[in-house]
């Protein structure tokens, strides 16, 4: 079969990626050197090679790089500005939630779209956001703690939308 | 104690920037020029000779540039097991053979440009077997008769090839059937534990070539580069001077990569292709082709008196190794000498028979033996304290090892060769059971084996535990030193962070002895050409062993930093005392590390640097108290484990965020093992759940509220007081949780991982289930 041209916006810079049908979006991006991209199991169990698509964390073992045509991608690398860490990726290294840090990548990923649609989530919703990413050392304590101190980083980070908290309070009286 | 600065603070990574973002830090994430991808053709038979192997059409195909058989690599026999030389495990593995010995076992390996190229070649090698019947059932692997799995000449240190029996142990402390008259009371039970993997979420990978010198490097995931080194050498019959093993980033190893699983043959692929080549296991490969923990059979058979003082305790262990006996009488010899010695008794008996399968092979696995043997005792010692009427923690609190006893079972039993007595210089066992049980609510919660109402019914269990911290005159590390202008230091080490968090309580070690701050320490961990020795990452052995050595080293450090000093403070170099990145005299003068940092170097033409080696002679165990609620619903026979509380005595928490964090991946580790990990095996001894979704480890929703206690307890023979804590908290998880469904329901549950049918034909039998 012959190669296709797919372009995607990915840590928002524009792509153009010459890829054969088959090739899984996990073996493309670590390909173009995208190296957070991690690999456990290939038949997405683990979570490992999360990436957010559109936003949305998906597995990239279970895509199609040509499925990413014209989509925007993000990846550990577009998280944090050079230097300066994400609040979520500071909350990780605070709270002890790194060990081997091989789920790490997908962990932060992860929590990236959880709080954007849920800037305040119950333990609950951190337990389930978590679930979709294996890991094997830190027996999930560490890290759902960091998570929910990120979401407290991220409440104060000022001129966030007032939906998403009316949201997320609406979500949180519900659950009483 | 100590009031230093950096030491005991919960300090993060010092690797921590990298893993956050997503840097190359692992092996695989590195692209070299003309990298080739090695395959393995593993076995489809559990037990086979082969009869005849042609790779003329695989070596046709177009992109293929090396295709390895028995035939074409040097039969050299060895053991994988990571072990300080001599390895105590039989030497009864070979690079490539001419039998198979489980499914997924070697048969060829392939290196072609491309994955699809490397999967064509091993299909178009032609095989054919003498297939031969698999041994699968260890009850019966030494009966007459019964296939010998091992029958090649060559192989050396196996106790008895032909009856399959990989090692055998058999050790008594007094006399035990003298001791069982004097018991007023005598249970024996027989307990099962399976088959785990290790499931570090990164597999097995490696990475190999030939440098500009021609030297053999090769970049892998493991827990043990030096080791590495050497078997790699043997195997392939090079010096070891042409053999680099450079350790990046691990994801993870908890023991699986405590041995030498697929280096060898990946170095003989890029030696025959002479390109680099990448050799990496797919996920189902893992659970066919690296290692588990040992399967047990144990029977203990324990007397006491009727105020609940033992008297005897025997214990019999079977055990399978799989195809291959690696760490099979270490593993084993732990069940005993690490689980018998928690509770005195003047007579103990520990017999064990280790044999060989047409399975995966056993290898090491965190807790090392321990998990199996503590599943055991503690569940035993549980129902002979309820028998006598006793609280379960009164009856070991009377009977547990403590300050000033001396172990004698661990001279007998050893690491594979005799060891040394084990002398407790620290023990906060009654301190961790103390706060564990009011952290679970011991007194308001527990049951005492009541028929509690209802449907679901809950219970609380308790369970104690202890470990080593490295193996004593056996495990030893390497650490140096080099001083730097701006005041700061290279540490470089031998030891292996896998994810432990070594190198950060190693510069924290380091940081506190120099008396500078954390980010003057520049640590470079496990590259055999570039640091000193050190035995791996494996034994509980890195923060008191590689610590130790770090610690001697900054003092002689210290002390050359010093000497310079007193010629700028005009003092003399024992009177002065480094902190806060300064050299302080009596009277209070000072000059920061950085100045003598540059007299050293531009005036005095001296480079400040220097190293030690440490070890141990004996093994300072780390005690641990789990304690588990459950709930179990009587209509499905499902288990839940609310709240789970670890208290453990570490000695000392270098860095008590790790610590916690070592302890919570364990947990999470031992509840799997107690109520889901177990790889299945078919009659044909295929694995027939090889993959996340029908092998269950624990997620984030699965986990119960973990409570992490750590009790700091003064260790003389560790670095700033510390013993260890990667290991001890698995043990306990099992028996607390089984002992928790006694208390709930009234059931013993013998046999791990305890699932919903078989607790529900126990309620039943108990009367208890809800129908």
């Amino acid at each position: 079969m012959n190669d296709l041209v797919i372009r995607v916006t990915i840590n928002g810079e524009p792509k153009r990626w010459t890829v054969a049908p088959g090739d899984l979006l996990l073996d493309v991006l670590r390909r173009e050197s995208y190296w957070g991209v991690k690999k456990g199991c290939e038949t997405g169990e683990c979570g490992a090679c999360a990436v957010l698509l559109d936003g949305e964390a998906i597995n990239s073992c279970l895509m199609f790089a040509a499925q990413a045509d014209g989509r925007k991608l993000t990846t550990i690398e577009g998280i944090a500005a050079r230097d300066q860490l994400d609040p979520i990726q500071e909350a990780f290294l605070d709270h002890g939630a790194v060990q081997c840090g091989y789920c790490t990548p997908a962990m932060v990923l992860c929590t990236k779209a959880l709080l954007a649609h849920s800037p305040h989530p119950s333990e609950a919703e951190v337990r389930e956001m978590l679930a979709g990413v294996f890991c094997r050392c830190t027996g999930y304590k560490k890290p759902v703690e960091a998570v929910l101190a990120a979401s407290q980083a991220h409440a104060a980070t000022p001129a966030r939308p007032g939906a998403a908290r009316t949201r997320a309070a609406r979500r949180k009286g519900a659950k009483r | 104690m100590n009031d230093g600065s950096v030491v005991g603070r919960r300090v993060r990574k010092v690797d921590g920037f990298k893993l956050v973002t997503g840097k190359t830090a692992f092996t695989d994430d590195i692209e070299l020029p003309d990298m080739l991808i090695g395959k393995i053709l593993g076995s489809p038979h559990a037990h086979a000779r082969i009869k005849r192997i042609d790779t003329r059409r695989a070596k046709a195909l177009p992109g293929v540039h090396a295709v390895l058989t028995y035939q074409d690599v040097p039969r050299v026999p060895h053991t994988t097991a990571g072990q300080a030389w001599p390895e105590p495990s039989p030497y009864d593995t070979y690079l490539l053979d001419s039998k198979v010995r489980h499914i997924g076992d070697r048969v060829a390996a392939v290196a072609a440009e491309t994955r699809a190229i490397a999967e064509e070649a091993l299909r178009r090698i032609e095989v054919e077997y003498e297939v031969l019947p698999p041994v699968l059932d260890m009850e019966h692997a030494m009966d007459p008769g019964t296939p010998v799995i091992h029958d090649e000449p060559d192989s050396k240190g196996i106790d008895d090839a032909a009856r399959n029996l990989a090692g055998e142990i058999h050790r008594e402390l007094g006399n035990v059937a003298e001791g069982f008259k004097q018991a007023d009371l005598i249970l024996e039970r027989e307990y099962r534990t399976p088959r785990q993997q290790h499931c570090a979420i990164e597999p097995h990978i490696v990475i190999s070539w030939l440098d500009a010198d021609n030297r053999l490097v090769i970049r892998t995931s493991t827990q043990i580069p030096f080791h590495v080194r050497r078997q790699v050498a043997m195997i392939l019959q090079l010096p070891v001077s042409r053999v680099h093993v450079i350790k990046p980033r691990i994801g993870g190893g908890f023991g699986g990569k405590q041995e030498m699983v697929i280096e060898d043959i990946c170095a003989a692929l890029a030696l025959a292709s002479h390109r680099p080549v990448k050799l990496e296991y797919t996920r189902h490969e893992e659970f066919f082709m690296a290692r588990t923990r040992h399967p047990q059979i144990l029977r203990l058979k324990m007397g006491v008196k009727k105020d609940g003082t033992i008297v005897a305790h025997h214990m019999k262990v079977l055990a399978a190794t799989g195809a291959y006996g690696g760490h099979c009488t270490t593993v084993q010899g732990n069940t005993g000498s690490k689980v018998l010695p928690l509770y005195r008794s003047p007579n103990l008996k520990f017999d064990c028979d280790v044999v060989y399968l047409n399975a995966p092979p056993a290898g090491a696995f965190r807790g090392y033996g321990c998990p199996q043997g503590f599943f055991a005792q503690e569940s035993l010692v549980d129902e002979i304290a309820h028998e006598l009427g006793m609280d379960p923690i009164t009856f070991r609190l009377k009977n547990a090892i403590r300050l000033g006893d001396v172990d004698e079972l661990s001279a007998q039993l050893g690491e594979g060769r005799k060891g040394l007595p084990r002398v407790i210089r620290s023990c906060g066992l009654p301190q961790c059971l103390e706060r564990g049980a009011a952290a679970i609510g011991w007194k308001e919660k527990r049951n005492g084996g009541r028929r509690g109402a209802g449907r679901v019914l809950r219970g609380v269990g308790v369970a104690c535990s202890m470990q080593g911290s490295g193996i004593a005159g056996v495990d030893f590390a390497g650490a140096f030193f080099k001083l730097n202008e701006d005041g700061s230091f290279n540490l470089q080490v031998g030891a292996t962070d896998l994810g432990t968090g070594s190198d950060t309580v190693l510069a924290q070690i380091a940081a506190e002895t120099l008396g500078v701050s954390l980010d003057k320490i520049i640590i470079y961990s496990s590259d055999t050409d570039f640091t000193p020795f050190d035995v791996g990452a494996y034994a509980s052995s890195t923060t008191i062993i590689s610590g130790g050595a770090v610690k001697k080293a900054a003092e002689k450090t210290r002390d050359a930093v010093c000497c310079f000093a007193a010629q700028l403070l005009d003092a003399s170099p024992e009177d002065l005392t480094c902190r806060d990145n300064r050299i302080f005299a009596p009277g209070g003068k000072s000059v920061t590390m950085s100045e003598v940092a540059m007299h050293a170097f531009y005036k005095e033409k001296t480079q400040v640097m220097e190293g030690s080696s440490h070890f141990n002679t004996d093994s300072p165990p780390p005690f641990c108290a789990t304690f588990a609620e459950v709930e179990v619903d009587t209509e499905t026979g499902q288990v839940r484990v609310p709240h789970l509380v670890t208290a453990v005595d570490l000695g000392v928490a270098i860095n008590p965020m790790q610590a916690e964090g070592q302890a919570e991946g364990a947990v999470a580790q031992g509840l799997g093992y107690t109520l889901a990990e177990e790889m299945v095996l078919d009659d044909a001894g295929r694995v027939i759940n090889a993959n996340f979704c029908d092998y269950k480890i624990f997620t984030a929703k699965d986990m119960p509220k973990l409570t992490t206690i750590l009790v700091e307890t003064d260790e003389p023979l560790g670095p700033y007081g510390a013993k260890s804590i990667a290991e001890v908290p698995i043990n306990g998880v099992a028996p607390a949780v089984a002992n928790a469904l006694f208390d709930a329901a009234g059931i013993r549950m013998r046999r791990l991982p305890i699932r919903p049918d078989a607790v529900l034909k126990a309620l039943r039998e108990r009367g208890q289930a809800a129908r």
